[in-house]
């Protein structure tokens, strides 16, 4: 059959679903602002509250907190959004329509990827914005810092966009999606050190819980690259451990990839 | 390849917990056939549709839809396939334009997606946003989207809930179009008996899970083979040969009868009788 041999691109229609989707998020201008705000606004108000500098080095605390915000901000923007966000399209038949049309099922996924990493571009640039006019932050002006922040941020991207799938999938509806989403993130958040500055002096549990979810490493990555090293006495230990967050980070793209692939439903619970 | 139905179902079985759907269905839709499912509400239609569009799994049974099993069908088959569902609540950010548009590119030969529009009367709304769309007038979209991959067979389930007549006659036309000049294969579930007869070849009708009868419009339910009444002013009586019995009244009344009428069952009063049996 003819049909068969023009079927368009599993890629290409990726490309076609994230226009799809950037429209539709772009579109519900209450939940852009929300979305874009909190991570700024928290980053505002922490960074105004705290004051003074680190022992052994010159970084402020809202500088110290600036790079693990625009970690938060990935998370919260992708994760959340995410997960939500499919939790929306399985309730309003949005999954249905798209099951009902000869689009491989790794399409819808890319939209969401290449939608997640689009919005994480710019909420980065705003939080970096704030953190350089507002709090003095310098910008690294070397390649190999912004090759660093680079590799962590697409890593960070992709494994908080798939768990973000995997996570869809604990909603039961669009409407619990948002209370359910926002309990992992908002605990990840405080035990990977972004609330609660410097990491260093976490409780060693917590730490260790923190270790085992991306999050910690993201916010330690940019911190790599944003900071000056007379800050890393404030670490966990004393090295900013490149190849272990390139570790922690890829082994959770496969793990998120597998959940993904193991958990995801199609179909609502009353569509069996 | 012609002479396999485009749709062959067996001993069709599903259950929602104790709740039965579906108590054993037969069912066959010809190539190019427009078929009607008929049947009150939860008699089991769209249970029927959306297994036979591979949205539901089945109990037990077999069914064939393009010669494959909807359980295990791949992308090529539903490329083969418009599906239009109840009950979609998406899309509500994107225009008009943009989601036909969109949901053509899904396929290897789609209709030009403006035509599409024009064909279920949205031009004047392509580029309004869904979500300010009225009830009838997103329906019309879904037959849109439904219909501009160019589908062999095409499932509608309760298409023209909430068009207007103007609509309703439009997307009649379209549906005509689609089976007479493209020979798509049509099934469709309604609640309207006009629509089942203006568009529909044959009817199938289930109540409680079960086919309960099937025939033409015109034949449904022994409809042909009733008798006609025919009434006047001063009586009314039953006849297999209503033009005798009005040529003796025009004798008789050496002239025009008074109010006279001759009536068969329509199909809502032969329908009605059917399932009032299986309630």
């Amino acid at each position: 059959m003819t049909a068969v041999a023009h079927r368009p691109s599993a890629a290409l229609l990726g490309l076609h679903r994230a226009g799809i989707e950037l429209r539709t998020f772009f579109r519900e201008r209450d939940a852009v602002v929300f979305t874009f705000a909190l991570p700024i606004v928290i980053l505002a108000l922490l960074g105004s509250i705290y004051d003074g500098v680190y022992e052994g080095s010159d970084v402020t605390t809202a500088q110290y907190l600036a790079p693990s915000m625009v970690a938060a901000g990935i998370a919260s923007t992708v994760f959340v959004n995410i997960g939500a966000g499919i939790a929306a399209d399985r309730d309003d038949g949005t999954l249905k329509r798209l099951r009902g049309v000869p689009m491989p099922p790794v399409a819808y996924f890319v939209g969401k990827v290449l939608m997640a990493l689009l919005i994480s571009v710019i909420e980065t640039v705003l939080l970096l914005g704030i953190g350089v006019f507002a709090f003095d932050l310098t910008l690294p002006a070397d390649v190999v810092s912004w090759l660093t922040f680079g590799w962590v941020f697409l890593l960070g991207v992709v494994a908080c966009a798939l768990l973000g799938v995997a996570a869809s999938s604990m909603a039961g509806s669009a409407r619990s999606a948002g209370a359910v989403m926002n309990l992992p993130y908002l605990v990840l958040a405080f035990i990977s050190g972004i609330y609660f500055t410097p990491i260093g002096e976490l409780p060693e549990p917590l730490v260790t819980a923190g270790s085992l979810f991306p999050l910690k490493w993201m916010a330690q990555g940019f911190r790599s690259a944003f900071l000056p090293d007379t800050i890393l006495a404030q670490e966990v230990v004393r090295s900013w451990e490149h190849g272990r967050i390139a570790l922690v980070l890829a082994a959770w793209c496969i793990g998120g990839l597998v959940l993904c692939l193991t958990t995801f439903r199609w179909r609502g619970r009353r569509d069996r | 390849m012609t002479d396999n139905p485009a749709v062959r179902v067996r001993g069709l079985r599903k259950a929602y917990g104790k709740l039965t759907a579906l108590d054993g269905i037969d069912l066959d839709v010809a190539q190019g056939e427009v078929l009607a499912l008929l049947g009150p509400n939860g008699a089991g239609k769209t249970t029927t549709v959306e297994i036979l569009a591979g949205h539901r799994d089945r109990d037990a049974g077999e069914v064939a839809v393009l010669g494959r099993d909807p359980g295990r069908a791949d992308l090529a088959w539903r490329a083969e396939l418009g599906i239009v569902l109840q009950g979609s609540a998406d899309l509500g950010e994107l225009t008009v334009r943009e989601s036909v548009h969109h949901f053509a590119r899904y396929f290897p030969r789609p209709r030009d997606p403006d035509e599409v529009i024009a064909l279920v009367g949205l031009t004047g709304k392509a580029g309004a946003r869904i979500r300010t769309l009225s009830g009838g007038q997103r329906r019309r979209l879904d037959v849109a989207v439904g219909v501009v991959g160019r589908p062999r067979l095409l499932f509608l389930d309760e298409p023209t809930t909430g068009f207007d007549p103007q609509a309703r006659r439009l997307f009649w036309d379209l549906v005509r179009s689609l089976a007479g000049r493209y020979g798509t294969t049509i099934l469709l579930t309604t609640h309207y008996l006009d629509e089942a007869e203006a568009l529909a070849d044959r009817l199938v009708v289930i109540a409680g899970g079960r086919v309960v009868a099937e025939g033409a419009p015109a034949t449904l339910g022994g409809r042909a083979a009733v008798r006609a009444c025919v009434r006047w002013a001063d009586g009314q009586q039953d006849t297999d040969d209503p033009a005798a019995l009005v040529a003796d009244l025009t004798r008789r009344y050496a002239g025009t009868v008074p109010g006279l009428t001759v009536t068969r069952p329509s199909l809502e009063d032969v329908y009605l009788d059917l399932i009032g049996e299986h309630r």
